[in-house]
């Protein structure tokens, strides 16, 4: 089961810069591996991270295997209202994970 | 006497630097593809087009010293005031000896406040990093950084 470690403040002055930080647990297999029998593990990886917020993308990222595994982002953004950041994990063989996170803004 | 240990000595460092190298033919081959600083070019000439890359603004972070290749913070950061016309758009990370020469490319936007990124990355073997910086005018901007991996992200692991 994966599960998702989402770090945003509760709540922020307006026009504040915040952090975000995100943890996905992911193997992120690269498809260079190889088994004791020297089959070419297939690759299972994270593609692709979106971050919405109110329903607009703030930020994106087209992910590769030199990601090391449990994919962990940070990035930043302005505080401009209150609303909901949307997290979405989309990946290999039909992977796709969502979190989400409220701010109130001052 | 001696001369003649000195000679044979040659003669057998000489034999065994051949043998290697016929050795190394094979191994090399079995590999699977590295990425070469030809595919690192390439990669970036994807990301960027004919646009000319100029070097600054840009600030890498990774240690220059890893034990562990499985798993390296990075931190990428552009110099840039982030206003509605004058803004990061993307941040692209390469390397040079992966199996791929991308590493990850993140998208930004003015509303982001501030141009940083970090993650944690593989690697592979020893080798050169490269992040390049989009920014809202169009023009693009580099800073490279060398990593040296005492344990690679292995490749070959057998599991």
């Amino acid at each position: 089961m994966a599960s998702a470690l989402i770090n945003v403040p509760k709540t922020a002055k307006r026009g504040e810069i915040i952090e975000i930080k995100t943890l996905m647990s992911h193997i992120m297999e690269t498809g260079y591996r190889r088994t004791a029998e020297g089959e070419i593990v297939s690759r299972d990886i994270i593609t692709s991270f979106t971050c919405r917020f109110n329903g607009a993308e703030i930020f994106r990222a087209d992910l590769f295997p030199a990601i090391a595994a449990n994919p962990f982002i940070t990035f930043f953004t302005v505080a401009a209202e209150s609303g909901k950041f949307e997290f979405e994990w989309i990946g290999d063989k039909g992977f796709a994970e969502t979190a989400s996170a409220s701010i109130s803004v001052e | 006497m001696r001369e003649e240990d000195t000679t044979s000595r040659r003669q057998f460092l000489g034999l065994a630097g051949g043998a290697a190298m016929l050795g190394a033919v094979p191994v090399v081959t079995l590999r699977p593809a590295e990425a070469t600083p030809a595919m690192l070019a390439t990669a970036i000439r994807n990301v960027v087009g004919a646009a000319v890359v100029r070097t600054g603004r840009v600030k890498l972070d990774v240690p220059p010293l890893v034990e562990n290749g499985n798993t390296v913070p990075m931190t990428v950061s552009v110099s840039s005031p982030m206003t509605s016309d004058d803004y990061v758009k993307s941040i692209h990370v390469f390397n040079e000896k992966n199996p791929q020469p991308n590493i990850g490319n993140f998208y930004l936007g003015h509303h982001a406040g501030r141009a940083q990124i970090s993650t944690r990355i593989r690697l592979a073997d020893s080798q050169k990093i490269v992040a390049i910086a989009h920014l809202s005018d169009g023009s693009f901007w580099s800073v490279s950084a060398d990593v040296v991996v005492t344990l690679a992200a292995c490749t070959d692991e057998v599991i």
